[in-house]
């Protein structure tokens, strides 16, 4: 089962501004802003935090070129695709 | 206490630093914005030493490797939790079992870090999961050796995680954007992990004739596996070529692994303790140590799933997976329940 | 050097004893999760919250041990079962009170043990600020912050369990119905507590129960989870009278240090 994705904005302190780092998985809202508080401040007093659902932002990046991308596919990742991953180890 | 001895791990790290400089850098030079043939453009991205991001045009093969060169380092993450998380309960003292318990909670927090820059390239994170549990997709091979005492909790983190440092450092200036910037994230943080290993080996190693014979013993069973890390000698490295050209890869395996060996003997000579190579000797005209190979049959034995814990490990992971699901299965039930459409007033 | 049996002397060591020991037993417990939770974001959640725990312990261990010039370590390590002052609930090992020694963990029983120990931990940090020991009250202040995180983290995993499935819901009840006696001594006056109550150092147990349950009842609520009636209450744990399961944690927890007498590591 999938639990969703979601982009996680941190602001460090008053004064800058929120920055993305990363991502979580989480069930929900509350989970997910807990979930980011434990993974990318450790719990750091004083920070803001924003989650939002990774389905929910609308990008667009012009110098980013991409014959195959449908333009109102203005999400921020590809789609997901099953495609197969090679078997075997092929190590590095 | 240690001197210069972490004189050319302080030299990996202002690596980071000046890896992320670069990154910052060229993220203020412009791009050839001429290139309308998407091939080009990515060519030329990676001549410029800029970097993919996850919009970009690439090649397929280019995907894939990294997919799976970012998988399987995040499956190393979460499966290493398992040697090392065994000693934690049993950790000989509070302040121990404290910074172990912190060291494995890295470990997770890095597979996370790194699922997530492999989701980047439109992939889920249940789909690589289920690669691993399949055993479609591999982790690193050391994880396979036991942790048979509370010294390997020293061994692994000075030789293992020592190698892995090696390894990961020149990963910060790789070209795919989210996976440098993952590897910097990284790295910033192995920063103690490595020394909170020399240090138990040290104190051990300067300790009873009883905690000395562990050390040793320690360093025994996990110097030639470290070695392995670096993967087979370069003549049989198949990717290697292809990674570098698409700069996922830096530094030959044989280069990466002679580094580490020339790192680590002067911090052998501190600790007191023998790496177990009669071989060992600095060569005067390359400056470098010669050293004996590890035997690269059993590190293939190793990856095929024949090594002391593979089983082991996977049954861990499968079991940890499985007996969590109801768990999972109960959030996304509550959430279900909740779901509004995003930006619906409460 | 063996294991040293004593209790330390003197009325504040002991108490610092119990609050020290609830700490240290709680985080073994929960330190055993390491590379078994049901996600990997709540791997690290748990371990925050071992490592919360831990640090509260070693404080408290070292306060106590003080008087009496023994280290952190030396009551951690080479005290036996019946010196140790921990409340039984802390010491019910993962997989539930009647689970055999090496069961697998239950994450229900994880969360509802951290639920009801954790809203009594913060209750007890909280009027613990006002201790009149100066080291109580230190620690208290930076304690009762990590409380409230553990209680919401609970929280938060209780009604998901409890109002999710009606798998988890059965299942979490069952771990609340098999907890909820053991929650009855964490609110027993007895000498030492009365004393630290005359003294100032510490609040009467019984004193705690409303806040407690202020905490506890609306979380079990929103689950959809019934409170279990009362009726049989273990106790014991504050005189060291554990259960079976204490044993088989200190043998893991102790085993490598006692091998290694007078060792540094």
């Amino acid at each position: 089962m999938s639990s969703p994705l979601w982009e996680v904005f941190v602001r460090p302190r008053r004064g800058l501004s929120h920055t993305h780092v990363g991502s979580v998985h989480a069930p929900d809202a509350d989970m997910a802003l807990r979930n980011a508080r434990d993974v990318y401040t450790r719990r750091q007093e004083g920070v803001s935090i924003w989650v939002v659902p990774a389905a929910a932002i609308t990008a667009s990046s012009p110098d980013e070129k991409d014959a195959f991308f449908d333009p109102a596919a203005d999400k921020v990742y590809r789609h997901p695709t099953f495609y197969d991953v090679p078997e075997g180890a092929k190590h590095l | 206490m240690y001197g210069n001895d972490f004189g050319e791990l302080s030299g990996l790290l202002d690596q980071v630093d000046e890896a992320e400089k670069a990154l910052v850098a060229a993220a203020h030079r412009d791009a050839d914005a001429g290139a309308d043939d998407p091939q080009t453009y990515f060519d030329g991205v990676l001549a410029a030493d800029q970097k993919i991001e996850p919009r970009d045009w690439m090649p397929d093969a280019y995907r894939k490797t990294l997919i799976r060169q970012i998988a399987q380092h995040a499956h190393s993450e979460i499966i290493g939790m398992q040697p090392e998380g065994n000693w934690i309960t049993r950790a000989p003292s509070l302040k121990r079992k404290a910074i172990l318990l912190a060291k494995v909670q890295d470990e997770a927090g890095h597979g996370l870090y790194l699922y997530a820059a492999a989701e980047t390239l439109g992939i889920s994170r249940d789909e690589l999961v289920q690669l691993l549990l399949e055993g479609r997709q591999k982790y690193s091979s050391i994880f396979n050796y036991p942790t048979l005492t509370w010294a390997d909790m020293g061994a692994i983190g000075w030789l293992v995680d020592g190698a892995a440092i090696v390894n990961q450092v020149p990963l910060c200036r790789c070209s795919y954007g989210p996976y440098a910037r993952a590897m910097i994230r990284i790295c910033k943080e192995e920063s103690f992990h490595q020394r909170q290993g020399f240090e138990i080996l040290h104190t051990l190693a300067h300790g009873t004739p009883a905690q000395h014979a562990m050390a040793q013993d320690a360093i025994d069973r996990w110097w030639y596996p470290s070695l392995a890390m670096f993967g087979p000698p370069d003549a049989d490295s198949t990717h290697s070529e292809q990674s570098m050209a698409w700069g996922i890869k830096r530094f030959s395996n044989d280069d990466l692994r002679q580094r580490f060996v020339d790192m680590c003997v002067g911090q052998a000579e501190v600790l007191g303790l023998r790496l177990p190579d009669d071989e060992l000797r600095l060569n005067a005209e390359t400056g470098h140590y010669d050293y004996t190979q590890p035997d690269f049959d059993e590190l293939m034995q190793v990856i095929k799933g024949n090594g002391p814990c593979n089983r082991q490990r996977m049954a861990h992971r499968r079991r940890a997976h499985d007996e969590g699901a109801w768990v999972r299965e109960a959030a996304e039930a509550y959430a279900a329940k909740r779901a509004q459409p995003v930006g619906a007033a409460a | 050097m063996t294991g040293d049996h004593r209790v330390p002397e003197g009325q504040l060591a002991q108490y610092a004893l119990r609050v020290g020991d609830d700490a240290l037993i709680a985080a073994q417990r929960l330190a055993e999760w390491s590379a078994r939770a049901p996600e990997m974001e709540e791997d690290i959640a748990l371990s925050n919250i071992a490592l919360d725990q831990l640090g509260v312990a070693r404080f408290l261990l070292s306060l106590a041990g003080g008087a009496d010039g023994r280290s952190e370590d030396d009551l951690a390590y080479l005290r036996d079962d019946a010196e140790f002052r921990n409340c039984l609930l802390a010491e019910v090992p993962n997989g539930g009170p009647t689970a055999p020694p090496g069961a697998s963990g239950d994450f229900g029983v994880t969360m509802v043990k951290l639920l009801l120990l954790g809203a009594y931990q913060l209750c007890l940090y909280e009027r613990l600020v006002d201790s009149s020991e100066a080291s109580l009250a230190e620690v208290a202040g930076k304690a009762r912050k990590e409380s409230r995180y553990h209680v919401d983290h609970a929280a938060q995993w209780t009604v998901r369990l409890g109002d999710g499935t009606a798998t988890s819901q059965a299942r979490v009840q069952q771990a609340l119905d098999d907890l909820w006696p053991y929650t009855h001594e964490l609110f027993e006056d007895d000498p030492l507590a009365v004393w630290a109550a005359e003294a100032g150092v510490g609040p009467l147990p019984s004193s705690l129960r409303a806040a407690w349950d202020a905490i506890v009842l609306p979380v079990l609520e929103e689950a959809t989870l019934t409170v279990p009636p009362a009726g049989w209450h273990p106790t014991g744990g504050r005189d060291g009278r554990h259960t079976e399961h204490l044993s088989y944690l200190l043998a893991e927890l102790q085993v490598l240090h006692r091998a290694h007498p007078g060792a540094s590591w």
